[in-house]
């Protein structure tokens, strides 16, 4: 089974979830999908089986002694990642998205495909959960062919996803293929509105959703109404507590310290198991 | 014409809050711009009446003609976004590079626009509001960006306002590339966590990638004074100056849901926001 954890809302509990409930359950894979700002390894300092490597995508090489500038590459990029200059080609790696179209239209054969790093795919072990998680180097605007590299890797019978924010294509990359869609919100204007574009998204992908509350205790009823008008069940809520929010920034899990939640996040996989096999 | 960028590698550390209390305190010098596309909540705050809507045309989506396909399956074959199945096209996959149409022998691939989502010019109590929204799952948020600053500079110029301020979105990528570049300077918020201080670390590397000038504001300071310690020295050895600590204050959230600004009520967050203000001024 694939959770993805999601949010629409940044900074709303994701990765709290998802590596307090990893830790709980045990024998769980943790892919981090958050590939721009990736936390979840913060929170498992004592990791074995470290090891890394290279998330490849493809770019243009060309021939400039065949080329003849004829500019039929720059004219089909769609993503303005080839100037054709008539003394050279130029080429801006980050703009493009890999899709091999220039090779295969240049009428001289002057283009192959060679590869370029984006950012690189980590991958540890800390006790039962094996971890791993892209880091997209500082400049890079795609985040999604990381997010696939990553998601890739999955094995375990259990996996859970922690998304990055937002309701875009990473996001939708992230959560494609998942059996089960956590959305993590606040109890907040804001954690309510972003709420709602994150279930239209789930529900567009046809992926069950349930809700996790937290800081619950805080701001007003709105994100409860609504889940109830939605019949979106509320799996779990965390209240505000000052000791959590400080465990959190210190990178404490904190059902280690608060060991009566452990309980609760494996509640929450039963709950979980329960939402997928009733569909 | 200045334009200041509100940003941060985590989420939910008060980007806009903030922008939205520096859209108070510059009321009718500014435009103010929601960059967040994919999860806008600036209108929460400012109430805009929108007084101009247009069309967002993101990416061309391919779509393939069933009478004209012969089911080779080339297309399937070429594609590198694993967007075509059973000789069909998912517009949430396609990427829009148009392979497809050059690789089909029967002409049955074509490239439809689609619109993508809305950008609106809108009226709030501060001045001009540039705003969007982009439709769940959809592609090319850094080009609604893009399509969202051009905006808010062409209606500043417009109407004589110096100043743009912007409300980014969380992480690196080709959003916040899009909301950042060309910019003047960017605040860059964070939370005194070691999440906090692992994304700033990455955002202030972006900032400087792009050449923008960055100030640092901690949301929360004293949650964990040791971290926002540790946070003022990280700033110091990137020589960034650490020029706002705000203090962690129940009624912020009080403020959200009536939906004020924090320099509207009375309170401790209200006069740091307006000592960095200062700030900001002194550096535009």
């Amino acid at each position: 089974m694939m959770i993805s954890v999601a949010s629409g809302k940044g900074g709303t509990g994701k990765t709290l979830v998802t590596t307090n409930m990893a830790a709980s359950i045990g024998g769980v894979e943790l892919l981090d999908c958050d590939v721009e700002e990736p936390n979840s390894y913060l929170f498992f300092p004592e990791m074995d089986e470290r090891e890394s490597s290279d998330c490849m995508v493809p770019i243009p090489v060309i021939d400039e002694d065949r080329c003849t500038r004829c500019g039929r590459c720059s004219d089909f990029c769609a993503y303005h990642a080839l100037a054709v200059f008539p003394q050279k080609v130029l080429l801006f790696p980050e703009l493009c998205h890999g899709c091999g179209g220039c090779a295969l239209l240049c009428p001289e054969g002057a283009i192959s495909e060679g590869s370029r790093s984006i950012g690189r795919i980590h991958r540890g072990r800390s006790g039962e959960v094996r971890l791993l998680w892209g880091e997209l180097f500082v400049g890079e605007p795609m985040a999604t062919p990381l997010i696939r590299a990553v998601k890739a890797e999955a094995r375990g019978d259990l996996v859970l996803v922690d998304s990055p924010p937002g309701t875009a294509c990473p996001v939708i990359e992230a959560a494609r293929g998942s059996d089960f869609c956590l959305l993590v919100t606040e109890p907040t204007p804001f954690g309510l509105y972003d709420l709602s574009i994150a279930v239209q998204v789930v529900r567009g992908m046809d992926i069950p959703c349930g809700v996790v509350v937290n800081r619950s205790g805080i701001g007003d009823r709105g994100v409860y109404d609504y889940c109830k008008k939605e019949s979106i069940p509320i799996l779990l809520e965390i209240p505000m507590k000052r000791e959590i929010a400080e465990l959190y920034s210190r990178g404490v899990l904190f059902t280690t310290a608060m060991a009566e939640w452990r309980d609760k996040f494996v509640l929450l996989l039963e709950r979980i198991a329960e939402e997928v096999e009733s569909r | 014409m200045k334009q200041l960028v509100v940003i941060s590698g985590k989420g939910g550390t008060g980007k806009t809050t903030m922008t939205a209390s520096l859209a108070a305190l510059a009321r009718g010098e500014m435009v103010v711009a929601d960059c967040d596309v994919d999860a806008p909540d600036l209108h929460l705050l400012l109430k805009p009446e929108v007084r101009e809507t247009f069309d967002f045309l993101g990416l061309q989506a391919a779509s393939i003609d069933p009478d004209k396909c012969t089911r080779c399956g080339k297309c399937e074959e070429a594609c590198r976004f694993c967007a075509i199945s059973d000789f069909a096209v998912d517009p949430a996959a396609c990427e829009g590079c148009r392979v497809c149409t050059v690789v089909c022998p029967s002409e049955a691939v074509t490239m439809v626009d689609r619109i993508s989502g809305h950008a609106f010019v809108s009226d709030t109590r501060f001045g001009t509001m540039v705003h969007a929204e982009l439709f769940p799952g959809e592609e090319a948020s850094g080009k609604l960006v893009t399509m969202v600053r051009e905006l808010a500079s062409r209606i500043a110029a417009e109407e004589n306002k110096d100043l743009v301020i912007i409300d980014g979105s969380p992480g690196i990528g080709c959003p916040v590339i899009a909301s950042i570049t060309g910019t003047d300077l960017a605040l860059v918020m964070t939370e005194p966590s070691i999440s906090g201080a692992h994304d700033l670390e990455r955002i202030l590397a972006v900032a400087e990638h792009f050449g923008v000038e960055a100030l640092v504001a901690v949301n929360k300071h004293d949650l964990n004074p040791e971290m926002t310690e540790e946070i003022g020295g990280l700033c110091g050895d990137l020589g960034v100056e650490l020029a706002g600590r705000l203090p962690f204050d129940p009624e912020v959230v009080g403020a959200m849901i009536r939906g004020e600004t924090l320099v509207e009520v009375e309170g401790p967050v209200g006069e740091a926001i307006r000592d960095l203000w200062g700030k900001i001024r002194a550096r535009l």
